[in-house]
């Protein structure tokens, strides 16, 4: 209990005092998450519209096979793509082991499948809705799914931001990936694991809640600036 | 919007993995990390040498494995077989000790199998095990653990053979390991620097230290670039240079934490 205590009051005089070490890595937190949010959602967003409007043969096991994905264990992906960047693996030459850049790829890795199965499900919903509509004025398959993401946007939004969720919190990949190196890869989560190890709770605890902090902040941030709860829209 | 969105936060990536200063990346073990030797020597190898030492801190079987792929320039570990195999096998040039710290055996304040009254690390060990007291292993192949195995061996005794209910294999680094051994009130071995370190003791205290098998070697080994091109052979050779220096010595013999001295300088 003690340590709680401890915790929020050591994650106050952090934030207070502006600690240079404390912005460094929730800048760097901030942007691997983004950046995998981003790529991710650039890639699960069309794949999820993409696989409401179309009907081919194995599209149930598409689909399936994404919703298994969201239970990617991270310490696996973060091993897989450690193979595959490191210096003995085929893509060594690249030079991205043990950078943000790493961990940006395992991250999309982890919430692209998250992305798109969520995306899928909202499409579905609206596809049903604007099936007759869009098909009656012929559109081509590229108009339909444009249209179902801008008018979808509300509820793809909450698909982002599970995935920046889930990438945020995440640590098991980053880890292996990154090497929370100070100064070039670590960042919030692998910050904690490493207090954690030295018994430091009190601090762990404090870099905890900054992270809570930060992700209740950045979900704010985007509801209020995209209006989803404003008067007389639902 | 989107591929502008991606091309900035792809160039902010790149500027932030691009540094001025030569660099190299070391790996290391967590014993040492946890020391805080590292924040000593790190600020003025960068003063003197202009060269940012990029750590990945991970266990020993890691960090040779990292320096087996290529991944790191150079590592600086303490399982001294395992090391003059990983030369042997034309990964690593050569082998550099330079410094060695101790393990300690670390128990309950009320020490229920007297530990400190024992001569050795042997007796100490045998008596943890006549008593079936509650025993923490890192249990995770680390140098640590390996040490702490030669001992239980060194003592007469397989661990393997230990009943679950005192001795328990926590899979995992020293510090998560203290934490388990903390919450059981139970025995452990662990570096001292970790121990001292530490933050979340409990009622454990340090019961058993000193007898010359408890010494740790640490050495440093430049990755070969007979096998991997791409390190750099150069910076790494600077960087022994430095660490077999006079001030190299001096910052190690004087680096103290809470009052004691944690590693005593040996380079030939």
């Amino acid at each position: 209990m003690n340590d709680i205590l401890q915790g929020l009051i050591s994650a106050g005089w952090l934030i207070i005092t502006f600690d240079p070490d404390l912005i460094e890595i929730v800048l760097r937190s901030l942007q691997v998450t983004v950046g995998a949010v981003v790529v991710s959602s650039v890639i699960g967003l069309p794949l999820g519209a993409w696989l409401a409007v179309n009907r081919f043969r194995f599209r149930r096991f598409v689909i399936a096979l994404m919703n298994a994905l969201m239970g990617l264990p991270p310490v696996v992906v973060g091993l897989i793509v450690y193979l595959f960047l490191s210096r003995s693996g085929p893509l060594g030459v690249l030079n991205l082991l043990f950078t943000p850049s790493a961990m940006v790829i395992a991250q999309t890795i982890i919430i692209t499948p998250l992305i798109a199965s969520i995306a899928h499900q909202a499409i579905r919903e609206l596809w049903a809705e604007y099936h007759d509509l869009l098909i009656s004025v012929s559109t081509s398959h590229r108009q339909r799914i444009c249209t179902l993401l801008w008018d979808g946007r509300r509820a793809l939004l909450t698909a982002s931001l599970a995935g920046f969720g889930r990438a945020i919190g995440e640590v098991g990949a980053i880890l292996i990936v990154g090497g929370n190196i100070d100064h070039v890869t670590r960042v919030l989560t692998t910050a904690i694991a490493l207090e954690t190890s030295k018994g430091n709770f009190s601090l762990a605890l404090a870099l905890g809640f900054v992270l809570i902090a930060l992700a209740i902040l950045i979900n704010a941030t985007v509801h209020s600036l995209s209006q989803t709860e404003r008067s007389g829209r639902w | 919007m989107i591929p502008r969105l991606l091309l900035a936060s792809a160039l902010s990536l790149c500027v932030a993995s691009a540094t001025l200063a030569d660099d190299i990346k070391m790996a290391v073990t967590t014993s040492f990390h946890n020391s805080g030797l590292a924040d000593v020597l790190l600020p003025e190898i960068k003063a003197d040498l202009d060269l940012d030492v990029h750590l990945v801190v991970v266990g020993t079987g890691q960090a040779l494995r990292l320096g087996r792929a290529g991944d790191v320039d150079a590592i600086l570990v303490h399982a001294k077989s395992a090391e003059e195999k990983f030369v042997s096998e034309g990964y690593g040039t050569h082998r550099t000790p330079f410094m060695y710290n101790d393990f300690v055996l670390i128990g309950p304040a009320d020490d229920p199998a007297h530990i400190a009254q024992t001569q050795s690390a042997a007796e100490a060990l045998a008596s943890i095990q006549s008593t079936r007291a509650p025993f923490v292993s890192r249990g995770d192949d680390s140098g640590t653990h390996k040490k702490e195995l030669s001992l239980w061996f060194g003592a007469g005794l397989i661990p393997d053979d230990f009943a679950t209910t005192w001795y328990q294999a926590a899979g995992a680094g020293m510090g998560a390991s203290l934490n388990t051994a903390s919450a059981m009130n139970a025995y452990i071995m662990s570096d001292r620097a970790s121990w001292l370190k530490f933050g979340n003791k409990g009622d454990l205290v340090l019961l058993f230290a000193g007898d010359p098998v408890l010494f740790n070697q640490y050495a440093y080994i430049p990755v070969n670039p007979a096998t991997h091109p791409h390190v750099k052979s150069d910076l790494t050779a600077k960087l022994e240079t430095w660490l077999l220096s006079a001030r190299a010595k001096s910052l190690i013999n004087e680096y103290r934490l809470n009052g004691e001295q944690l590693f005593i300088y040996n380079a030939p």
